[in-house]
């Protein structure tokens, strides 16, 4: 009998395991999966043209998405430009003074913000910037990216900075410095690697959003100068060329899905090397 | 002219005798004098009293030791003298601190501390290189001279030069645990303190380390007066010329080591030195 029971104990733990190995394995492959089809698809429509020419009008085939990758690089510069600095700022507050009610209702909020979906940023960045001027603007993208950062930002910072060992703010108090300067030369080199991290996650994050885009930044077939005009974007030319019935669209719309995963990649792991390289005055 | 050619020779001649001959004069003469008075010491950690009305003076250029079972107020009483304890919250001190006579809440306290230099229990070495370790109190308090000197300086005086000349650029995580807390010390040393505070120093340390800090503390004793807090009797017995022991927040005796150790007036005292508790 107990033999049975045995037997039925590990006939169980096999299958137990087995379960979890398979629901692994499937969510590698799925990813690998999109991945390869986005390689196989995208790497045969890639050519020098799509990195240096404007889109071409409906009817001629050729042309590229210049304009696009330049578009979303300056849309992340926005982006980074409004959102970081605040998201920072706040994660710094949140770690270092926070413990008010002002604090856990921060926290509250920004936890939040990051729940707002994408397509409501847009409105809020159309309303704010789009209305009043009556045109679109990469200005108004960029806001409504940059607000999407904040809150990735805000709880990565915070959460680097409270892994930082107490007892160095001690030190560097007790040599004289003040708060803040204890904060801006020990406490946040002690913790940069970790948030730059989480800033560089936040902008891939964004770096993808389409919604927030459609009715901000809107998009443009030819060169955008400055910010205060509708530029192209890789998410929403994806969008738009997807959508469209001509096969040479959905050449170019599998190129620039490959282009800006590529672009995120590159960004990552760039930072990886240049935190791995510092990493030896690193703590943990 | 012939005179004060002469003149200027004989003062030549006797300058450096009479520089030594000075020296241990000014120290002896200021061999009773106080660095720190504390009188009728309070502090309370929200309503929880820590510390209860305590008296001492710590003499200048001295070791004083302070013991005492976890929990007695030790640690805390060390650290309401660089006015540490401000940095947690819900704090509130009553009595009086005096630093060479003046009271430490009316000196600035980035000035204070940088007279009242602190070294802690766990080696705290920042995430930077050696050399930008030791350099870091004279960079924050703005000071423009030569700095390479001066770290040497530091670090030969806290016993560390000889082990890391060769690596000053290399991160201070590199060294290991008793190296760290000598960085610390040649950290605290940059900035020249007249006081030098040390909370459990060599409780993460071994025992090889343990006798080059205590070394240390005895060549400091030239420029610094010291205060430590130990749970280590010998230690204490070795390394201090003045010995106070604490009991529930309260100063129990103080008097000079070796007196404490072989005949305390008070029988908790003789208790606890006897290792009968704590």
């Amino acid at each position: 009998m107990s033999d049975i029971r045995l037997l039925w104990r590990k006939f169980l733990n096999v299958v137990m395991l087995t379960l979890t190995g398979v629901a692994a394995f499937a969510v590698v492959s799925v990813l690998f999966l999109i991945l390869g089809y986005l390689i196989w698809n995208g790497g045969k429509s890639l050519n020098w043209d799509f990195f240096t020419q404007l889109p071409k009008p409906v009817g001629e085939t050729g042309g590229g998405m210049a304009n696009a990758i330049v578009g979303s690089l300056k849309l992340l510069a926005l982006a980074a430009l409004i959102g970081l600095p605040v998201g920072l700022m706040s994660g710094v507050y949140l770690a270092e003074f926070g413990g008010s009610t002002f604090s856990f209702v921060t926290r509250y909020t920004t936890d939040l913000l990051n729940g707002v979906p994408s397509i409501v940023m847009g409105i809020f960045a159309y309303s704010l910037l789009v209305l009043p001027v009556k045109h679109f603007s990469a200005l108004a993208g960029g806001t409504a990216l940059g607000v999407m950062v904040i809150p990735i930002t805000v709880r990565a910072t915070e959460e680097f900075l409270r892994a930082v060992p107490g007892n160095m703010r001690e030190g560097a108090m007790a040599l004289g410095a003040s708060k803040w300067r204890t904060i801006a030369t020990v406490i946040l080199p002690a913790a940069s690697g970790g948030i730059i991290t989480g800033m560089l996650l936040s902008l891939a994050r964004v770096a993808g959003e389409t919604a927030p885009l459609l009715f901000t930044a809107f998009s443009n077939r030819y060169w955008s100068p400055g910010l205060n005009q509708p530029i192209a974007s890789l998410p929403v030319m994806i969008y738009t060329y997807a959508i469209a019935p001509y096969d040479d669209w959905h050449r170019q719309a599998w190129a620039a899905g490959l282009v800006l995963l590529a672009l995120v990649l590159i960004a990552n792991l760039g930072c990886r090397l240049v935190l791995n390289r510092r990493g030896a005055y690193r703590s943990v | 002219m012939a005179s004060a050619a002469q003149g200027k020779d004989l003062a030549v001649k006797l300058a450096p005798k009479v520089r030594t001959a000075e020296l241990p004069s000014k120290a002896h003469s200021e061999e009773g004098a106080v660095r720190f008075e504390i009188a009728n010491l309070d502090f309370f950690y929200g309503p929880k009293q820590a510390v209860f009305g305590l008296n001492l003076k710590i003499p200048r250029n001295k070791v004083t030791a302070l013991i005492g079972p976890s929990g007695c107020g030790k640690s805390t009483f060390l650290r309401t003298l660089n006015r540490m304890n401000e940095t947690i919250r819900n704090t509130k001190v009553g009595g009086q601190i005096l630093l060479d006579g003046q009271d430490i809440l009316q000196i600035d306290v980035v000035k204070l501390r940088r007279r009242v230099g602190m070294v802690f229990q766990r080696p705290n070495p920042f995430p930077k290189s050696i050399y930008d370790n030791v350099a870091y109190g004279l960079r924050i308090n703005g000071y423009q001279g030569r700095l390479d000197e001066l770290v040497e300086h530091s670090l030969r005086r806290a016993a560390l030069w000889d082990e890391v000349k060769d690596y000053l650029q290399k991160s201070a995580f590199a060294l290991s645990g008793g190296q760290q807390q000598r960085l610390c010390i040649a950290r605290a040393l940059a900035v020249d303190p007249e006081v030098l505070l040390l909370d459990e120093p060599c409780s993460a340390l071994d025992p090889v380390t343990t006798a080059k800090i205590e070394e240390l503390m005895f060549q400091l004793k030239d420029s610094c007066t010291m205060a430590i807090v130990t749970h280590n009797m010998q230690q204490a017995a070795r390394a201090s010329d003045f010995t106070a022991f604490m009991l529930d927040g309260k100063l129990i005796e103080h008097s000079e080591t070796p007196k404490l150790f072989t005949t305390p007036k008070d029988a908790r005292t003789e208790a606890y030195i006897t290792g009968r508790f704590g």
